[in-house]
């Protein structure tokens, strides 16, 4: 789960890292006011969406009135802001968030996420703050300090300071540093998180070291014990067909093609996707209905795949272990009756109950393409839209 | 022979009285698995369906002689129940539940290191050896004993491979899934190394899948000390980047971890590529009548 950068740095100044002070706004006015509140010269409007790389997009401004607040966010609120990470639709900007400008020094990157290789949390350090953390490990790698830490030890002292000095940091610097790091690795903890970005992590010119943008991300299998997190999301950043499969436990993702995907399992959800490009097609979406699927389960999926109109044919393909062919094929049958389906319908179904499951199929009079193995499946599926077209 | 289980293994369920815990236990006692006992705290001197239930793992494993353990508990315990197996000294822990926090498992691999025990999972179908043993969720009866070894980090997609092979006529040695989670306790080297020692495994299929990079140090592990053909399979070559596909762990982070950065690395390796995942059996079955010949 991603949260905006406002909320992020609410998080993290909990733990006491420290970040610019700053307000969120979702009006206008709001925003002058926020301006005002702060009490200072100069501050930075920032507009809020799950997306990177808005200071290119003209979705950063420095401003030095309520005035200027407020006109920045006539000029951006509720239009969509397009960044090279949005896709050419772009992402409506609901609030911007207008903080303490900061007379920034130099510009430094620091990141925490779960090393797979380590097993455990590492931070990522650079002096290339301001870049893309790819684009410096793609070009100067020797530029980038990984850092694993024990989850016995915590992130040890000696860490801090290697990492201080690699990133060029002086003096009482290195200290204050030690103290922000520390706060971010028990933030990631604590919280759960799979991501913290600080990029820029910045040195003032007046010395301190601060949190100047803020990144995080969270392990969705530990949200169940965090509930203060689980506030923080905002639905309107999320596909609303993605957040309506969550509801019922469906694993969806949103793709741009034409042929609707219904599996059960990750893999082999990933693998009946492949197999519709390999045989010239393109699929709609990833849809996982997972191993314990109930018919209501299933007819939920359905439901959600049809409710996408680009979709010209579904492809329905399950090796049911736990799953049991009969439930998946009763499911299929009353989604089918329920949206008076009127587009082509392959199944492919092997495993337990499968001659049950065929016969629920033969029996409910809906047409169905019955198809023998996958790559039948998808052959017939890929026909079946060349026919329509 | 075989890998990690056979007609000789001893085994636990933690949590055996949940729904999933009883079909499972059930499913592989059916299939010939000697399931000697089950963990439930607070049930202590009950039974399920004539299998002893025990409070503690350490009870269990004194009373039954088990070494090895299956743990369907709900995510927010299994970390914990892994740990319990572990103290008391069990040889292999397969962990199925999926949804399992990323840190926990931190904590529990830092808590392995200089342990014997060998964890399976999160996240997984199992580990079966046709004939002799399942332990897991698979179905039974799609596998046949026989030579090719199967290591996976998808459940289904094994199953689709495994079903392949058989309608062949091409046996199993043992099919390990090894999880779709980021941190998991064995990864295909770990499960390779053991099939390369195994005289019984003939050749070898490996499922891999987009995220992390285990597939790319898998081909160097193989093109370097594996003396077994290989054939290879990873899922996501259509999957967008920066989302998670299902599995927690499948997802291409700042653009790392793709499909064909693995395709490629394997191909280096000399592995043969099934490139649709229908051709999975056929592959195998082509690269062992030319060995064969």
């Amino acid at each position: 789960m991603n949260i905006h950068e406002f909320q992020a740095k609410q998080v993290l100044a909990g733990f006491g890292v420290p970040v610019p002070k700053g307000q969120p706004a979702s009006t206008v006015a709001e925003a002058g006011t926020a301006f005002e509140m702060l009490g200072q010269g100069k501050a930075v409007i920032k507009a809020q969406i799950h997306a990177g790389g808005r200071g290119k997009a003209g979705g950063v401004k420095l401003i030095s009135s309520a005035a200027e607040a407020r006109e920045f966010a006539a000029k951006i609120l509720d239009k969509p802001l397009v960044t090279h990470q949005t896709g050419p639709e772009g992402r409506v900007v609901r609030r911007v968030y207008v903080e303490q400008a900061s007379e920034v020094a130099r510009e430094l990157y620091l990141g925490m996420v779960v090393d797979r290789k380590a097993e455990s949390v590492a931070v990522i350090a650079s002096t290339e703050g301001g870049m893309e953390i790819e684009e410096v490990a793609a070009k100067t790698p020797e530029r980038i300090l990984t850092e694993p830490v024990d989850p016995v030890i915590g992130l040890a002292g000696f860490q801090a300071r290697k990492i201080a000095f690699a990133l060029g940091l002086r003096d009482k610097q290195v200290g204050q540093f030690g103290a922000l790091i520390g706060a971010l690795y028990r933030a990631f903890v604590e919280t759960d998180a799979s991501l913290i970005e600080i990029n820029p992590l910045v040195v003032t010119k007046d010395g301190s070291v601060i949190c100047l943008d803020a990144k995080m991300a969270f392990d969705d299998n530990a949200l169940f014990r965090h509930p203060e997190i689980r506030e923080l999301r905002d639905a309107n950043e999320e596909d609303p067909a993605e957040t309506e499969a969550s509801k019922y436990d469906l694993s969806y993702v949103h793709l741009d093609g034409n042929i609707g995907c219904m599996v059960n399992g990750a893999g082999l959800a990933m693998a009946t996707m492949d197999i519709v490009k390999y045989y010239g097609a393109e699929p709609a979406n990833f849809l996982d209905v997972g191993g314990g699927a109930n018919s209501q389960k299933v007819a939920a999926a359905f439901r959600i795949l049809l409710a996408d109109d680009r979709v010209k044919a579904v492809l329905v393909n399950i090796f049911g272990g736990i799953m049991l062919c009969d439930v998946l094929a009763q499911g299929v049958v009353d989604a089918a009756r329920e949206v008076k389906l009127n587009i082509p319908l392959v199944v492919r179904m092997e495993g337990t109950n499968v001659d049950k499951g065929k016969q629920i199929l033969k029996d409910s009079g809906i047409k169905v393409i019955a198809a023998n193995d996958m790559a039948d499946a998808a052959r017939r599926v890929v026909e079946a839209i060349g026919q329509q077209a | 022979m075989s890998i990690l289980v056979n007609k000789n293994t001893r085994v636990l369920t933690q949590g055996i009285t949940g729904a999933t815990g009883q079909i499972h236990t059930r499913a592989c006692k059916e299939y010939g698995t000697q399931m000697v006992g089950g963990v439930v705290p607070g049930k202590g001197g009950t039974d399920f369906e004539g299998i002893p239930i025990f409070d503690t793992v350490e009870q269990a494993r004194k009373a039954t002689g088990a070494n090895a353990t299956v743990i369907y508990v709900p995510p927010p315990f299994a970390a914990d129940a892994i740990l319990e197996a572990v103290a008391a000294g069990i040889e292999l822990v397969i962990c199925i539940t999926e949804g399992v926090p990323v840190l926990d498992m931190v904590k529990v691999r830092r808590y392995m290191r200089g342990t014997s025990s060998r964890l399976i999972g999160p996240n997984c179908p199992g580990v079966i050896t046709p004939g002799e043993c399942k332990i897991g969720i698979m179905p039974g009866y799609i596998h046949k004993p026989g030579g090719v070894g199967v290591v996976s980090r998808s459940g289904t997609l094994t199953y689709e491979a495994v079903y392949q092979l058989t309608q062949l006529g091409i046996g199993q040695s043992s099919c390990v899934g090894i999880g779709g989670d980021p941190i998991v306790g064995s990864g295909h080297i770990d499960i390779l190394k053991l099939f390369n020692a195994d005289p019984a495994t003939r050749a070898v299929i490996m499922i891999g899948e987009i995220g992390g990079s285990a597939e790319e140090e898998a081909a160097q592990y193989i093109k370097e000390s594996f003396k077994k053909p290989v054939v290879a399979f990873i899922a996501g070559q259509t999957a967008p980047k920066g989302r998670r596909m299902g599995h927690a762990g499948a997802i291409i982070s700042g653009g790392r971890g793709t499909a064909a950065d693995k395709i490629a690395a394997l191909m280096a390796a000399n592995i043969a590529v099934a490139m649709s995942p229908a051709e999975l059996g056929i592959t195998m079955k082509n690269l062992l009548d030319s060995k064969a010949a």
